[in-house]
């Protein structure tokens, strides 16, 4: 009997919690994010997305066509049904105007289908599969930051001019890796380079060794690793055992990294490796001045997809005020008709399928000698322009570029 | 028996039917999927006392062949939702046939093991989409006349199959079958003795159990119109064990009860301060700690304890195999 009172408060609370109407606020502008805030994610997404889309707001000035603008932000705990079903609250209930961001390909891609279905605006800045741009592209969704495709071809192409022209790839085997190694071999086909071999390797696996011997005893320059998050950083950790690509004369590669895992694995381990991204943080005096705010707020140098946060974002409020209504196609219609110049992106602009067209950087990892303090971790050796890096209109597979030509 | 259930089971119904019009009706959906989930669960590890750490295998793979023959097929929902059930149940027959052999850690093992095994041929298969999952799922109309496009329809449609479900598992528990299964989990060898085949009682509910998973997984894949490598995954597997703890083993509403507060709470929590999975992981330790009937259980006991004592019943050891001698 004496559990009885903590017994009635937990159902009370349980029900109670799950019960909390979303506070109906005056007629604002809302954008939402649905990150990953406690998870895996968290540290290249999480808090710091949600905190450069606050700034974008704050700096635009925190009122749109005389309305207040709101940031809502939603742990989606890497499950697409929270996601998507707070994607449709957020729509029908809440009156989210768009969401700028969202984890994981899938939610992202639901997500956006939820919006057609809802006439809302969904912008695309962490995840990177091609599809938000190709078969399952529409009129409601921009990705803005980068995708796997951009990233495959640009380090494909940059790196080889530069002299890698021996590839052998690691890849995580799933379709995901399938498609990055793929894509990647083309582009260094197409600058004359070739493919010496490559290995397949488990989702999640932990031990690298025997991929990384077969790299080692071919003969080629560049070893590639067409993977993701923690397998990138096992792999790049056991190469920098294996001695591969420090002091030989081979180069590692790495197809997605971001800076986040740069600073995890640290100077010593991930030196000399090549990787493509959108932006860095000590690139020029604007994105040092963004960053160098942000830094002051999160503790950490912003990642490419948190810069693009906030630069989406502001991109949707201009687009917003110049459109005078907060109607998802005249906004957008704005959005793809006025250019994007900030720190984030020079003479960007936003192609009809929902792609955001920009310059990619190929950088290389300093040494620790190199490194003159903390977040001083790349060296920036090519440029790759927006057409050479995206893909091009004629191999687009989505419906909306076909209607043009 | 049947008397102390029919009070809640009503207020519940009722409370289910109304619940509309406080909460949104797609939240209330994924609420009732894992409610049916955890029932499926429950049926192994409550009357039959197998842990199985590989549930998420038959959800999955419910939510996958649902999501198939709607998006590729495009059959009629109610078709689509009996593939996913007859794909899970298969499924389920085989993963129990190899597993059902074994008790306890082993049990958990093997299931835990092929589990994962079911995990990677979907990470693997191409009609999956790796991690995009299958979407492009247009509901239909279910039985040619609800058209499930509208919330509120949908929601109706779902309570309705899981309110067949959960009768369904009512009745199995309460049939002479059900009191075989108690039997082999409360004393095997008596079980044997009698003339019962345990192996062949176990497999029976164990691909029961991963039909129910599959349908279960099969709505929501209806509902959310989409299907992941999430509903693969060990951590779904291990969700479930966590809403039938939480909830209750051994009372029919327990897995419902936990699915909800664990669903509810992560729902309430992805939009507020406070770190979903912390909360999650203290919830499960206060119940493991205070409550070790779960939330159901226990209240099912205080219930029972302000009742006037009735004759004391047989030693719950003994109980069932004495019913079947009698």
């Amino acid at each position: 009997m004496k559990f009885k009172p903590i017994m009635t408060a937990a159902l009370v609370a349980g029900t109670a919690l799950s019960a909390l109407p979303a506070a109906a606020g005056p007629d604002a502008i809302k954008v939402g994010l649905l990150m990953d805030m406690t998870g895996n994610y968290s540290d290249v997404a999480g808090r710091g997305s949600v905190t450069a889309a606050e700034m974008a707001v704050e700096d635009f000035g925190g009122t749109v066509l005389g309305k207040p603008i709101e940031v809502v932000h939603a742990d989606m705990q890497n499950k697409v049904d929270i996601a998507t079903s707070i994607a449709r609250e957020w729509f029908d209930v809440d009156a989210v105007d768009a969401i700028v961001d969202s984890n994981m390909s899938s939610a992202g891609l639901a997500v956006s289908e939820i919006a057609v279905e809802k006439d809302r605006l969904m912008i695309m800045n962490i995840s990177g599969s091609p599809r938000f741009t190709n078969e399952s592209c529409n009129p409601n969704t921009i990705h803005y930051v980068y995708d796997t495709y951009a990233l495959a071809t640009s380090t494909g192409k940059a790196v080889v001019r530069g002299g890698g022209d021996k590839w052998f790839f690691v890849t995580v085997d799933y379709t995901f890796g399938h498609d990055f190694q793929a894509q990647a071999e083309d582009a260094v086909a197409s600058e004359g380079g070739e493919t010496v071999g490559s290995v397949l390797v488990p989702l999640n696996a932990s031990d690298y060794s025997s991929a990384l011997i077969q790299a080692q005893s071919s003969d080629a320059n560049v070893i590639a690793f067409a993977t993701a998050g923690a397998d990138t950083s096992n792999a790049i950790k056991q190469a920098a055992e294996f001695g591969i690509g420090q002091g030989d004369d081979r180069q590692l590669a790495g197809l997605l990294v971001y800076i986040n895992e740069v600073d995890a694995l640290g100077l010593e381990t991930a030196q000399g490796m090549l990787l493509t991204s959108a932006f860095y943080w000590d690139l020029d005096e604007e994105t040092r001045a963004f960053s160098e705010r942000y830094m002051e707020k999160m503790g950490k140098m912003p990642n490419m997809s948190q810069a693009g946060v906030y630069s989406s974002t502001m991109h949707y409020l201009k687009a917003v005020e110049a459109a005078g209504t907060e109607n998802y196609a005249e906004v957008m219609a704005k959005m793809k008709e006025m250019p994007i110049n900030d720190f984030f992106v020079k003479d960007g602009y936003i192609r009809e399928d929902g792609r955001m067209m920009r310059d990619m950087y190929l950088f290389r990892v300093k040494s620790p000698e190199e490194s003159t303090g903390a977040w001083d971790y790349y060296e920036k050796v090519a440029t790759i322009e927006a057409e050479d890096a995206f893909t091009p209109v004629s191999e687009s597979r989505c419906y909306l570029l076909k209607e043009e030509s | 028996m049947l008397r102390s259930h029919v009070l809640p089971v009503l207020a519940l119904l009722v409370l289910l039917c109304i619940a509309p019009l406080v909460f949104y009706p797609i939240f209330l959906i994924k609420l009732l999927c894992f409610a049916l989930f955890a029932a499926a669960f429950h049926l192994l590890l409550g009357y039959v006392g197998l842990l199985s750490f590989g549930h998420a295998a038959f959800f999955g793979t419910g939510a996958y062949m649902c999501a198939q023959a709607l998006a590729r097929w495009n059959l009629a929902p109610e078709l689509a939702l009996l593939f996913a059930v007859a794909v899970s149940a298969a499924l389920g027959a085989v993963i129990g046939f190899l597993a059902v052999r074994r008790q306890g850690i082993y049990f958990a093992m093997i299931t835990l093991a092929l589990g994962q095994m079911v995990y990677f041929i979907y990470l693997q298969a191409p009609f999956t989409g790796g991690e995009d999952g299958i979407r492009g799922i247009t509901p239909g109309h279910f039985l040619g006349v609800v058209d499930l496009s509208n919330p509120l329809a949908l929601y109706f449609t779902v309570l309705a199959v899981t309110t067949l479900a959960f009768a369904l598992v009512w009745r199995i528990v309460q049939s002479p079958f059900g009191m075989i299964l108690e039997a082999i989990r409360e004393n095997e060898p008596r079980a044997i003795s009698l003339g019962y085949n345990p192996t062949l009682y176990k497999l029976a509910a164990f691909t029961f159990s991963a039909a129910l998973a599959g349908l279960a997984g099969g709505l929501k894949a209806m509902s959310f119109q989409i299907a992941t490598l999430v509903d693969v995954t060990w951590q779904m597997s291990g969700e479930v064990v966590l809403m039938t703890l939480v909830g209750g083993i051994g009372t029919f509403l327990g897995p419902v009860v936990g699915a909800f507060i664990i669903g509810g709470l992560e729902q309430y929590l992805a939009q507020s301060a406070l770190p979903a999975p912390v909360i999650l992981g203290a919830a499960f330790i206060l119940c493991v700690m205070l409550f070790r009937k779960g939330v159901a259980g226990t209240a099912k006991s205080l219930l029972q304890n302000r009742a006037p004592k009735r004759s004391t019943p047989d030693n719950p050891e003994t109980q069932a195999t004495n019913r079947i001698v009698k």
